[in-house]
């Protein structure tokens, strides 16, 4: 039986610091994804929020809160968490809704309003809370997280500081004609290594930003489609599969925020968290990695770009570095990695992030990516990871 | 100052580390599976092995290695945002260093005073110190740290 269910309309509200609140911005990411759906605010039955841990209670009840701003129409709702990986698991959870019978309209929507700077606890003292004590005991900020990994790609797999500008460089020229992303400028590879270094060795220019922002998604079921003629002659996108699989013990590659890999004691296991992932979106779609034409992945750091096109099966581990000089994961290359820009032009707004990447697929998908469109596109997947076992991959497929 | 360095230097954290001559880590080791886990649960917590196979809810103390390999490192070069405690102005950037122990776990730490990243490489020996992370109102607060060991001769060329 398959999995999938429709994409029948995406919607966006430009990435930036605009300091309004985010359900400013989350209503304005909805509207446009029903205008874009052609369904009606009042024939939605199911509405999903991407829960924001910094904007107070509101924040908190995300789907309420989107809910109320565009009237109450009587939907059910529902709000989840899942750090970074936030957006898909809301969709994961609309969608399960939609392949129980249990509704056939669903709004997905993430917005995020983030402060300045590093990302930060929040306030109190918490000595048994991980993420307040790697910043009390170590300093551990999230970059030199990112950092660890990057320098254990050099180590390893001999990559460079110029091949993460690269992926910056790259990045930044893809973005170029996103209207929704918020760095809209070719970045040289001299820019990226002369910017300050944050945690060795990455640079300022390596790191993503905190964004605001605002995505959404309409789902409905294929029978809900097909019936309304979504998507035209060649149908809707559909989401063939979203994996959000935890970590299988022992974890032995140290995530954040936490001070220590699980014990070992037998060795590591065969795949780390990361890899298994993908391989659950790939084994639910009946799809294979030598089936993707275009790839979004979570580009927190320059580094964590290569890793993931390897966590995703596109290359051999070790050999990302090869596809990034050989222009392969550059638009009109072999796969297309990132062409919206990634979070180096958006900059990350957490609960709207893994939704910003279906959004993006489904435009490529459709044809509609103007200035960063990966011809004939027909399948794509999406990565990212959060905090404490959080993680999502999805697939797409017209 | 002179009251602060009468007091007694103690631990930022209880029972993550012994302190004195050979200073360690401890866990907490699973009575039924023997697996380790750090930092050791509170004392007054429930603990739940980690060990999906595992149902034990015993644990004990148990010291680890002092000395493993670097599994990767960075540094901060701009100051960590609170809960993260400054201690001179301006900042002075310090290193991290993630370190594979032989038990089989990865563990976090600053690394100790003066060593810097171009003091590390991955794969490198560390071993475990015991240093002033910062002072508040009961004393001096100290924390475990990474050092590198450096081999005899090495030294001159650094």
């Amino acid at each position: 039986m398959s999995n999938a269910i429709a994409v029948a309309g995406v919607g966006m509200h430009p990435w930036g610091k605009w300091g309004r609140p985010f359900v400013e911005y989350g209503v304005h990411a909805a509207r446009t994804a029903l205008a874009d759906s052609g369904i009606a605010w009042r024939d939605v039955d199911f509405v999903v929020g991407g829960e924001t841990v910094r904007n107070g209670y509101a924040g908190y009840v995300a789907g309420s809160t989107f809910a109320s701003a565009l009237g109450w129409n009587g939907a059910r709702i529902a709000t989840s968490y899942a750090a970074c990986a936030t957006g898909a698991q809301a969709l994961d959870t609309a969608r399960a809704r939609i392949l129980a019978g249990l509704s056939e309209i669903a709004l997905v929507v993430g917005a995020d309003t983030t402060p300045k700077g590093f990302l930060a606890p929040n306030a109190g003292e918490r000595w048994t809370d991980p993420d307040w004590l790697r910043f009390r005991l170590l300093g551990m900020t999230n970059p030199a997280y990112f950092a660890l990994y990057a320098r254990r790609r050099m180590d390893l797999y001999g990559a460079t500081s110029e091949d993460f500008a690269q992926v910056k460089v790259k990045n930044a020229r893809h973005g170029l004609e996103n209207p929704y992303a918020r760095y809209r400028k070719e970045v040289a590879v001299a820019d990226v290594l002369g910017s300050a270094i944050v945690s060795d060795p990455l640079h300022l220019l390596d790191i993503c930003a905190t964004s605001d922002g605002a995505a959404a998604v309409v789902l409905t079921s294929l029978d809900y489609a097909r019936r309304h003629g979504l998507g035209g002659a060649a149908g809707p996108v559909r989401v063939e599969a979203v994996s959000t699989v935890t970590p299988t013990f022992p974890n032995t590659v140290i995530d954040m925020p936490l001070l220590s890999t699980d014990h070992a004691a037998g060795g590591a296991p065969e795949r780390t968290f990361k890899e298994s992932l993908a391989l659950a979106a790939y084994e639910e779609a009946g799809i294979g990695p030598d089936d993707v034409d275009v790839a979004e992945v979570y580009d927190l750091s320059t580094a964590l770009e290569l890793d993931w096109i390897e966590d995703l099966g596109l290359c051999k581990r070790g050999e990302a570095e090869v596809l990034l000089r050989a222009g392969d994961t550059t638009i009109g290359g072999r796969i297309p990695v990132n062409p919206s820009g990634g979070l180096a032009c958006f900059g990350e707004a957490v609960p709207a992030q893994a939704l910003a990447q279906v959004c993006e697929l489904t435009w490529q998908l459709r044809g509609q990516a103007t200035g960063r469109q990966v011809e004939g596109a027909r399948v794509g997947i999406t990565a990212n990871q959060g905090l404490f076992g959080h993680g999502s991959s999805v697939l797409l497929a017209r | 100052m002179t009251a602060a360095r009468d007091m007694t230097a103690i631990p930022v954290i209880e029972g993550w580390f012994t302190t004195g001559e050979e200073p360690r880590l401890v866990a907490s080791r699973c009575t039924a599976c023997g697996t380790l886990v750090f930092p050791p649960p509170p004392p007054e917590a429930a603990s739940f092995c980690r060990n999906p196979v595992c149902d034990g809810e015993q644990h004990e103390p148990a010291e680890l290695s002092r000395a493993g390999r670097v599994w990767s490192y960075t540094d901060a070069q701009y100051q960590p945002p609170a809960p993260y405690v400054p201690t001179t102005d301006p900042f002075e950037p310090f290193a991290l260093a993630a370190v594979e122990l032989p038990e089989g776990l990865v563990v976090l730490g600053q690394v100790a005073d003066g060593y810097g990243v171009r003091d590390l490489a991955v794969g490198a020996e560390v071993e475990l110190v015991v240093e002033s992370l910062y002072e508040d109102e009961t004393g001096e607060r100290t924390i475990w740290r990474w050092k590198p060991v450096v081999e005899l001769g090495e030294e001159a060329d650094q």
